[in-house]
């Protein structure tokens, strides 16, 4: 039984863990004291002999303290809330300049798409030409640079998916028909998981994917790798793995043993 | 306030204010038709977001519904309500045989309001404003298509059935089944009617003028 | 006011001992107008609804617990379920599905609404039986069929819907996602079915309630459980409806080609999370109150002291009933909604957790300084109320935008249902069951089997769902066929191998409690009219009451809560029973006298 929460990598982990260890000490201490008076006055006014109950109809002061009590904690408990949950989920409050990249759930893996060597995101894409101009995708994998923002224009082609970090303190649901901004800033690199958490159908516990989170130097060196990658490429599209050093350990489910690379105006 | 000595020993029944059996049935029909106001939101309520966050996916109604023959359909169905009313009055002033006349009048003017409905929907259906998505031809959307039928579809569905009441209603006045101490049956209709009357003109309003 | 003996169009039920013919077999048990013959019928069709809604559940269990071996017993089951005894994920996703389904629609809410509301009602407010008899008996015969349809579901091609209880969209609009054609149809066609039951019951209940108290049963005389089923009728009038609109919505996009929620064509998947939740959150609420009602009456009888805070308890569950419509966004939280709306659901739900709480502290203060009787109702009760805390707090976090980020869609949710609809809501069927079955079969159920039952259940229900907190909280998503796909999860296994464990132990056990029910309808095994020494109506009248209830029109002096009044003679005085020269100060909360 473990009440703690795995460590967080984000910069939005401590923010939202510390909330979450408030609310635990708070209902804590709420659960002992009630637990506690419930068993004592069973054991307490058990029925004895010569024992008699007392008739008591009720208490307004009672009340009116239980009423405001609770009333206050749990709005402060909201109001607390409200600053985090902006910071996050606000579209307006994304930093700019975040590194951008797109990701598409559907049945049962994720693309994630990627700037090419002219460093734009073609955002208009259309689900089924993706990835659009000199963009590349990978499958069920997103290489983000640490300890700067990133932005995932999440998307989803069939049903409804979730985009869970669990390490990383993200969950957004990814609908077909919206484009949801979803940011986030990595303060530690490794390799970190990828998960779908909203049931879409038979595959669903098939959609790992992995977060690779990379130095600075790292990252653009695994930019450039991808760059030569596509230009190694033959117009017609296939499939070409990644050079030696930066083969990363994807999942094992049959869908992420592929890295996709193509060109925009190939269907894959 | 009841006095203890008046009720013990008297033989129990169903403890009820003066307007017995009618109050009961009438307080059941109005607690009903608060679900069909649910019921209807869901719908209409689906229809007005859908729309506003969405107009492109409609169109202007003047463009695809003809709102003048429905118009003369709604004044129909107020007149339906109207022949209620006085089938009501007629009944509770021991008028059999105007209660008689006024509730066929109504069902004939509900009949009509259907029929026309039905032939409006053969109309659309014909210049291809369909509910199905794959052969909706109109201008708009076919989410314009999926929500006019449903909303006016449970719309009529609702004026039929209770049509049907109305005759069934009919067929108990015509027995003698009513009179001006019995006549839950016929206030009860009653109130479904002018309650689907009700609906249509939130519908006409929302649906064909807005 | 006299009481005169007119017949009116609606042909009032004669009261007991004016029985001019017996009724045929038929007419008596089968199509019976008798309230307490109907909710006899909702009592054994829950029942059964329960047990297999438990069975689907172990399936689960057992894939968690031992993934992809084989079940002992499984190759019974057709090669499109579990070929060899392994249960496939098609399955899998129909397993929760419904298990979720069954438990919520045809065991919680008939066994809390169709039962105890057809049981109780007409007895507790002093009636001969419900102002819509007729309507009555179409409401079980409405819900048998919306029953069976589910039940075929699992037998078409394609198997049972597979889309989760709620059905999300675009998931469950096409066949072509989920593998499941007809089953999807048959079970949107089944709950529409069963909302028509439902609407019908609380048109009832509502009429009932409000017309035909007995003299003297002022609004604040009712018991509790005749007040939350009344509120919770409310909430089934004006819930039902929504869900019927959404299911339509979604079974003509199947299957005529609309575009609801389709959004190549225009349509919103969110709509049908707007649209369901805003029925399901109400309908969360309908699947507690009645409970919440059930379990002061326990308590209150179990401790021999009056409600404590009978008026805030009243109000706590008004309250509970309006906030339960404005709180639905927090379903959607992460759904993509506009986020500033999150804010908002956020609030409304921290504040529904307060009538909670105040009802939790009147459950606390009914119990302190009482004389208490350890009966097995009152053990459900008191059970109920130790549950609810941990299945409230827990809703705390969720409530908190943030932390939901993390725990929506995990364990932590699922273990937070949990508690309050078993250890809420089921707890207080058990307190039900045992508390008026003597009421309804004439004979007492077995104390010794009871708090055996009671106990077993009580640790091992614990011991399956606590654990799941901490699931969620490391990450274990929900509906997962195999959750150690994920590397991270992998070392979860031993923890879902415990659960499994407890949970098959756990349904064993009930095994004790379906024996006690049935070994105390024995003719030997007879009880007298009130065995708890109870206050409300139903307890002045024989164990069971004859059809029509009441040779006389019961008349009301008091409330139903008036244990161990100081002067009295017993530690309990009837609503009904006459004053006697005994002079008594009114407490604060008392009405004033007739």
């Amino acid at each position: 039984m473990n009440w703690f929460l795995p460590p967080s990598v984000s910069t939005f982990g401590p923010e939202i863990d510390r909330l979450y260890y408030i609310i635990l000490v708070i209902t804590g201490v709420i659960f002992l004291v009630t637990e506690f008076l419930l068993v004592y006055f069973l054991i307490k006014y058990r029925k004895r002999d010569g024992h008699v109950a007392e008739y008591i109809e009720g208490s307004m002061k009672a009340e009116i303290i239980w009423t405001a009590v609770p009333a206050v904690i749990v709005i402060g408990l909201g109001i607390m809330s409200f600053g985090v949950w902006s910071d996050i989920k606000d579209p307006s409050r994304i930093p700019p300049d975040s590194y951008e990249l797109i990701l598409h759930g559907r049945q049962f893996e994720w693309e994630a798409t990627y700037a090419g060597a002219d460093g734009i995101l073609e955002l208009d894409c259309e689900p089924d030409e993706i990835p659009c101009g000199d963009d590349f995708s990978l499958l069920n994998q997103i290489n983000v640079p640490v300890n700067r923002p990133v932005t995932v224009h999440l998307r989803a082609s069939d049903v409804l998916h979730s985009f869970f970090l669990p390490d990383l303190r993200v969950k957004q649901d990814a609908v077909p028909g919206m484009s949801i901004p979803v940011w986030f800033e990595a303060t530690q690199t490794g390799q970190y998981t990828i998960g779908c958490a909203e049931l879409c159908g038979l595959g669903h516990y098939t959609m790992e994917g992995v977060l690779v989170v990379q130095s600075a130097s790292e990252f653009q060196q695994w930019e450039t790798d991808q760059a030569v990658a596509l230009q190694d490429e033959s117009p017609g599209g296939s499939t070409v793995t990644l050079p030696e050093e930066t083969a990363i350990q994807t999942p094992d489910n049959a869908a992420a043993k592929e890295v996709m690379v193509a060109s925009g105006a190939e269907d894959s | 306030m009841t006095s203890h000595a008046a009720t013990v020993g008297v033989p129990a029944r169903q403890h009820e204010p003066e307007l017995e059996g009618v109050y009961t049935v009438k307080l059941g029909m109005w607690v009903f038709l608060l679900s069909e106001v649910m019921f209807f939101t869901a719908l209409i309520g689906t229809y007005v977001i859908l729309r506003f966050a969405n107009p492109d996916h409609f169109a202007e109604p003047g463009e695809v519904l003809s709102i003048e023959l429905t118009a003369i359909n709604t004044f129909v169905l107020i007149c339906s309500s109207v022949t209620m009313v006085k089938a009501f009055a007629a009944l509770q002033q021991g008028d059999q045989k105007g209660l008689k006349l006024w509730l066929l009048a109504t069902i004939a003017l509900g009949s009509g309001f259907v029929g026309v409905q039905a032939y409006e929907y053969y109309h659309l259906w014909h210049d291809g404003f369909v509910p199905v998505a794959e052969i909706y031809t109109a201008e708009g959307g076919p989410l314009y298509g999926s929500t006019f039928y449903l909303m006016t579809g449970f719309h009529g569905a609702h004026v039929t059935i209770g049509v049907f009441a109305l005759a069934f209603v009919l067929f108990k006045a015509m027995r003698g089944s009513y009179t001006p101490q019995k006549l839950g049956g016929v206030e009860v209709v009653g109130l479904y009617w002018h309650f689907v009357d009700l609906v249509w003109i939130v519908l006409f309003t929302i649906v064909y003028l807005i | 006011m006299s009481v005169t003996a007119t017949k009116t169009d609606f042909d009032l039920l004669p009261y007991a001992g004016e029985q001019h013919e017996e009724l045929p077999f038929i007419r008596k048990y089968i199509f019976s107008t008798d309230h307490k013959v109907i909710g006899t019928q909702f009592l054994f069709m829950s029942l059964f609804f329960l047990l297999l809604g438990g069975m689907l559940a172990m399936m689960i269990r057992w894939q968690l617990g031992f993934p992809a071996q084989p079940i002992p017993g499984g190759e019974l089951l057709p090669d499109t379920m579990t070929p060899g005894g392994i249960v496939l994920p098609e399955f899998y996703n129909s397993l929760v599905t419904m298990h979720g389904t069954l438990m919520i629609f045809f065991a919680i809410m008939p066994l809390l609404v169709g039962v105890f509301g057809n049981l109780l009602i007409p007895l507790q407010v002093g009636a001969a039986d419900m102002a819509f008899p007729k309507l009555n008996m179409a409401s079980f015969w409405m819900a048998f069929p919306a029953g069976l349809l589910m039940l075929a579901s699992f037998t078409v091609e394609g198997g049972a819907a597979a889309a989760g209880w709620t059905a999300y969209a675009p998931l469950s609009s096409s066949g072509e996602w989920t593998g499941v054609y007809l089953g999807q149809q048959l079970w949107l066609a089944s709950l529409f079915i069963l909302g028509f039951s439902s609407i019908a019951g609380a048109v009832n209940y509502i009429t009932t309630i409000i017309n035909m108290r007995a003299p003297g049963l002022t609004w604040f005389r009712i018991p509790l459980a005749t007040w939350s089923l009344f509120i919770t009728s409310w909430l089934i009038l004006l819930a039902m409806p929504i869900l019927a609109g959404a299911l339509i919505m979604l079974l003509s996009d199947q299957t005529i080609g609309t575009t609801f929620f389709v959004p190549e064509t225009g349509g919103e998947p969110l709509l049908w999370q707007h649209l369901f939740w805003y029925f399901g959150h109400p309908e969360v609420y309908i699947l507690i109150v009645p409970a919440m009602g059930i379990t002061s009456e326990v308590i209150a009888n179990g401790a021999r002291k009056p409600v404590f805070g009978y008026k805030s308890m009243v109000l706590a569950i008004i309250s509970i009933a309006f906030l339960s419509w404005i709180v639905w966004g927090h379903h959607m939280f992460m759904s993509g909604m506009n986020p500033m709306l999150g804010n908002a659901f956020m609030i409304t739900t921290m504040l529904i957790a307060v009538p909670s709480a105040i009802k939790v502290f009147n459950w606390l203060g009914t119990i302190w300084k009482g004389n208490i009787h350890f009966h097995t109702p009152f053990l459900h009760g008191a059970a109920f109320v130790s549950l609810f805390i941990v299945g409230g707090l827990s809703g705390i976090f969720m409530a908190a935008t943030p932390v939901d980020i993390q725990i929506h869609d995990t364990y932590f949710i699922v273990a937070h249902l949990h508690y309050v609809l078993f250890g809420g809501s089921l707890f207080g069927i058990f307190a039900g069951i045992t508390f008026w079955y003597p009421k309804f079969f004439g004979g007492i159920m077995n104390e010794s089997l009871g708090k055996l039952h009671f106990g077993l259940t009580f640790v091992l229900y614990n011991l399956v769902f606590f654990p799941m907190h901490s699931l969620g909280v490391q990450g274990m998503m929900r509906r997962l066929y195999d959750p150690y796909q994920y590397d991270y999860l992998a070392d979860m296994l031993p923890l879902n191998r415990f659960i499994s464990i407890s949970a098959f132990l756990l349904i064993v056990v009930q095994l004790i409690f379906i024996v006690n029910f049935f070994m105390s309808m024995r003719r030997s095994n007879k009880c007298g009219p009130n065995p708890w020494r109870a206050n409300s109506l139903e307890w002045t009248l024989p164990s069971p009451p004859p059809h029509g209830n009441f040779q006389e029109m019961p008349v009301v002096y008091r409330g139903p809560y008036e244990y161990s009044v100081p002067g009295a003679e017993e530690d309990f005085l009837p609503q009904n029973e006459p004053p006697k020269d005994v002079e008594r100060v009114p407490g604060p909360f008392e009405q004033p006298a007739d």
